[in-house]
């Protein structure tokens, strides 16, 4: 990725520099990486939701719990929000700024119906006494998937900043870059969710 | 002395906008999440095996599956972004996930199998 | 005023007069000291008029040279305070047997123990190393900065706020007294009510989120940065364990901040992850603190191996032996630390066939390292050596790892654990490793890279004075500690009844007196250094015979490094280009691309702080009135467009004209 001009100045024999040398730009890996250390703090919420999700201490369980249906729909409303932010990054290929800030919208407000959702389901199981102070195994849930929670909110104030930016500073190189990591940010919590899903929720209603 | 100011949107980084998405590919990838997601909900909703083992194996099957499907239709990964190193990278942590996963799990089992307390009625069987 | 009591609650929640400490002596004359210090430091920085360079040059710097000049003061500023608490349990552990109690009761001297370790690993360590990474490797692969400089700035001010937080646990309430890893149940909110274990959570979250974000850092500067023709394979080995090293930190310090956050919901929110009944398994605590733990240390020894690889060949004129074998002894390592963590608790009963496991990976992790030390000794053999300061540093290093990673190895037998688990013997393997790895690196390191960032050498004088205390000083701290494990003595004990172990412990505080006089010894050399620095002078910029782009530069480096970036052809490219005959470019130079200074690291950085600070005392009101200030604070940079300037050509020529006539001058 190099201009390499080599220096007239230099001896005979191989020139040790360049006059320009342009480094590529690591923001994309970076953020990979950072993503990759999230999936590290993920992996040790599960671990511990593995050992603990049956620590019940003679209170409710998963099968008492958990509102399949319900879940269901949240599975659907996040599936469904990481093909809306693949429509705008096409849109963004395009070139087309409107189109990608409608596509984003619409993406936000799927991901606030699936926290809505998310909170009204929290907000019903602490009102029955399951709440995280009740179990290790209900701890480890709330923990998990309410950090799973957090994370959609992160990304959805993210994405709110950006659509501002990008009123302001349309599809520059910046922001095109800005909109590919919050896109490898939101599908990757829909990866999470794979998970949590899964393994929390159809897992935890088994005997 | 030759001025070089150079044009940011094109200079820098232009090597890595990321493997270009098609609307194909989002909708192959959307169309397989969803009868990923489907099956494994009907198997358990539906109780469809008798072995609750068994079920855990199969979702967790189709969700490993599921999450390949995200990586490569949603979020383009393939042995050449960045050179490589994205997918290095996540063969690294998904190795660091596995050892985390199964080594706590396994450490946690000896560690409560041996150490904690034996239940009441257990006592009270022992010779 | 705050008459109604409600509202004093509301704003300072917990925090009352209370909580400081009036009635230790030993507190107030610090306190005493630090004022009085602090107010010598302020009182010079306005007579002369340092505060506005400070800030420009300094405080919102992103400049990876300063950035990593700024962590190694932090990290010699808590190497004296760590090293104040080590005198202390010396002190406390020599003369307190029978009736004699001593002078530290066990509540004070707990937390001594405690911070002790956490400043040691997280605050003197971590900086260390951290900042020879941030400062050599851009040098070293030919780059301007770091990928993200602006994060780098962000980095190095969280992992100095977490230090803060620390230090204001002297004045401000207690430190936590569980250990440096506080494990549950005594770290959980029954055992530990007061603030102490909160200081240690929030300022280990602090610094976890700037040391994390700093791997990422360095792993996309060395992939991306590298100039043109340095292969991976012809990285300079510092370059490579830096990698590994920040590979490890990207993916050990999530299992930290995540083991941290469930220990903070347990004491703020009564979950149940680590109680003892409702389900909870402070055994969890354990296993996933460990699963961090145990990378941390190859975290804070693998750039030590680096540096020692640079010194070795240097000084010994050759190029280094078995570079391969090198590299992949350290990929190795770093995939092997993640497999032996279950050797730091053998004793909690998890049975034969995983103590096994265990015990047999910890072993083979031995090999590689011992792999390295071949070839060293390789690369001195036939070699002409040349024994400069660094150099001793590194053959007392080599000795001294020898003997702690053999304990090491004797220790990762199971049924041996059992008896030495949590003796002195442990202790003084710890200390064996970390002491002659670490330690003896990181001052080889000052001495060997210190011209390159000031410009003149440190006094060879008291740099032997300080490597001389310090080896005999640790053996006679030390030494007595594996004879007293051997005998069955516990650690972090203030108080002892049986008076034949007092001879040992006397021995050992004879050997930490010594290692102080090797601290002083250093910072004289920091001191006289300076005041003879005409004498020390280097201006060539390479004062040692170097291998790597670094010492291609002047000393100090300007801002951008290199007008030109370097082309690589070999291993060692600087040793290649002075072989083969470089010429240095004299014209042609253009604008150079830069990053601006910031401020918004410094100010994210301590409103976080603040967040910390607001939770340890419950002011719930001012945590969510900064924590919200914080993130508009992010969001704000967010907006800001405008990072980056050129240099221009003119700046760039009229530096390069400096060095051209100071490389004639004194040819």
């Amino acid at each position: 990725m190099s201009n390499s001009h080599a220096s007239t100045l230099a001896a005979a024999g191989p020139s040790y520099f360049v006059r320009e040398h342009h480094p590529e730009n690591g923001t994309l890996l970076g953020f990979w990486l950072y993503l990759m250390s999230d999936c590290l703090i993920f992996a040790c919420l599960f671990a511990a939701y593995a050992v603990l999700g049956r620590s019940y201490a003679a209170g409710p369980s998963g099968a008492d719990l958990f509102d399949l249906p319900v879940v269901a729909v949240n599975t659907a409303l996040l599936l469904l929000s990481s093909i809306t932010y693949g429509f705008a990054m096409l849109e963004m290929q395009r070139k087309k700024l409107r189109a990608v800030l409608v596509w984003l919208a619409i993406t936000g407000l799927f991901g606030a119906g699936f926290l809505t959702l998310e909170l009204t389901e929290f907000a019903h199981l602490i009102h029955e006494g399951a709440g995280p102070q009740r179990s290790a195994f209900l701890s480890s849930f709330f923990t998990l998937v309410g950090t799973h929670g957090l994370h959609v909110t992160f990304g959805i104030v993210w994405l709110v900043t950006l659509m501002f930016q990008l009123g302001k500073h349309g599809l520059s190189a910046a922001n095109r870059r800005r909109l590919m990591c919050l896109s490898m940010f939101w599908h990757f919590l829909d990866v999470v969710w794979i998970g949590v899903f899964t393994f929390v929720y159809l897992m935890g209603v088994l005997p | 002395m030759t001025d070089h100011h150079h044009d940011h949107d094109h200079a820098h980084g232009h090597a890595d906008e990321g493997s270009h998405s098609t609307l194909k590919g989002y909708a192959t990838g959307f169309l397989l999440s969803v009868v990923l997601t489907a099956i494994p909900f009907w198997l358990v909703m539906g109780k469809v095996f008798a072995n609750p083992q068994q079920t855990a194996l199969v979702i967790l099957a189709f969700a490993a599956v599921q999450m390949v499907v995200h990586m490569v239709y949603f979020l383009h990964m393939n042995a050449k972004v960045e050179g490589g190193w994205s997918m290095l990278a996540m063969i690294f942590t998904l190795v660091l996930v596995v050892i985390t996963l199964s080594g706590s799990m396994w450490v946690m089992y000896h560690l409560n199998h041996n150490m904690m307390p034996t239940p009441v009625q257990q006592m009270r069987d022992m010779p | 005023m705050l008459a109604s009591p409600d509202l004093t609650h509301l704003i300072f929640g917990r925090l009352t007069w209370d909580a400081i400490p009036f009635h230790e002596p030993i507190l107030l004359a610090t306190f005493a000291m630090v004022v009085l210090g602090g107010a010598a430091v302020v009182s010079a920085m306005s007579y002369f008029r340092l505060w506005g360079p400070f800030w420009r040059n300094w405080v919102t710097s992103i400049d990876h040279k300063r950035i990593g000049i700024m962590y190694m003061v932090l990290g010699i500023v808590m190497l004296l305070r760590g090293f104040a608490d080590a005198l202390m349990m010396r002190a406390q552990q020599a003369v307190s047997f029978g009736d004699a109690a001593g002078f530290l009761p066990p509540h004070h001297y707990d937390q001594i123990f405690t911070a002790h370790g956490v400043i040691m690993i997280f605050f003197v360590a971590m900086p260390f190393v951290t900042g020879l990474m941030n400062y050599i490797v851009p040098l070293q692969i030919g780059a301007r900065d770091v990928s993200f400089p602006f994060l780098n700035n962000f980095s190095f001010w969280m992992t100095t706020f977490g230090a803060v937080l620390v230090m204001a646990s002297l004045f401000v309430g207690e430190f936590a007294r569980t250990g440096w890893l506080a494990y549950p149940p005594l770290s959980g909110i029954l055992s530990s009510p007061d603030v102490g274990v909160d200081y240690y959570i929030w300022s280990l979250q602090i610094a976890g989120v700037g040391t994390l974000l700093s791997g990422v850092n360095l792993i996309a500067t060395i992939i991306k940065m590298r100039a043109p023709g340095m292969t991976m394979m012809k990285m300079p080995v510092f370059t490579w364990t830096a990698l590994c090293t920040n590979v490890l930190i990207v993916a050990a310090f999530p299992v930290l901040t995540a083991v941290l956050a469930l220990l903070s919901m347990d004491r703020y929110l009564g979950t149940n992850f680590f109680s003892n009944d409702m389900g909870g398994n402070a055994m969890m605590y354990v296993n996933l603190i460990w699963i961090w733990g145990h990378p941390e240390v190859y975290i804070l020894v693998l750039p030590c191996f680096g540096v020692y690889s640079e010194i070795v060949s240097t000084f010994c004129g050759k190029r280094l032996f078995g570079y391969t074998s090198m590299v992949y002894a350290t990929v190795v390592i770093t995939i092997l630390s993640y497999l032996v963590w279950l050797h730091h608790f053998f004793t909690m009963g998890s049975g034969a066939s995983v103590n096994s496991f265990f015990g047999i990976t910890t072993m083979i992790i031995s090999i590689p390292t011992g792999a390295k030390i071949f070839n060293w000794l390789f690369t001195m053999y036939r070699g002409r050596i040349r024994f400069e300061v660094p150099m001793l540093w590194t053959i007392g290093f080599m000795v001294t790892f020898v003997i702690g990673g053999m304990t090491g190895v004797l220790l990762a037998v199971p049924p041996a654990d059992f008896v030495l688990h949590n003796s002195l013997f442990l202790i003084a393997h710890f200390h064996n490793v970390i002491i002659g790895g670490v330690v003896f690196a990181v001052m080889a390191a000052i001495n060997f890279w210190f011209p390159k960032a000031f410009g003149y050498k440190l006094d060879a004088f008291w740099g032997k004075c300080s490597f001389w205390f310090w080896f005999i000083g640790f053996y006679f701290a030390f030494m007595p500690l594996y004879v007293l494990g051997l005998m069955g003595v516990t650690r972090r004990l203030s108080h002892f009844e049986d008076p034949s172990l007092q001879i040992w412990f006397q021995i050992a505080a004879f050997g930490a007196v010594l290692i102080a006089l090797g601290i002083a010894s250093f910072i004289i050399q920091l001191l006289v250094s300076f005041m003879k620095r005409e004498q020390l002078r280097d201006v060539s910029g390479d004062p040692w015979g170097g291998r790597t782009l670094e010492w291609s530069t002047a000393s100090p480096p300007p801002d951008y490094n290199f007008a030109f970036t370097p082309v690589v052809f070999d291993n060692d490219a600087w040793a290649d280009m002075k072989q083969n005959g470089y010429q240095r470019p004299l014209q042609g130079f253009v604008d150079i691309h830069m990053p601006k200074n910031t401020a918004a690291g410094f100010v994210i950085a301590a409103l976080s702080a603040l967040v910390g600070f607001a939770l340890i005392w419950h002011m719930w009101l001012v945590a969510g009135v900064a924590f919200v200030a914080c993130l508009v604070a992010v969001i704000t940079h967010t907006f800001n467009y405008n990072r980056d300037f050129y240099i221009p050509a003119s700046t760039v020529v009229r530096v390069e004209d400096q060095r051209t006539q100071l490389l004639a001058a004194h040819v």
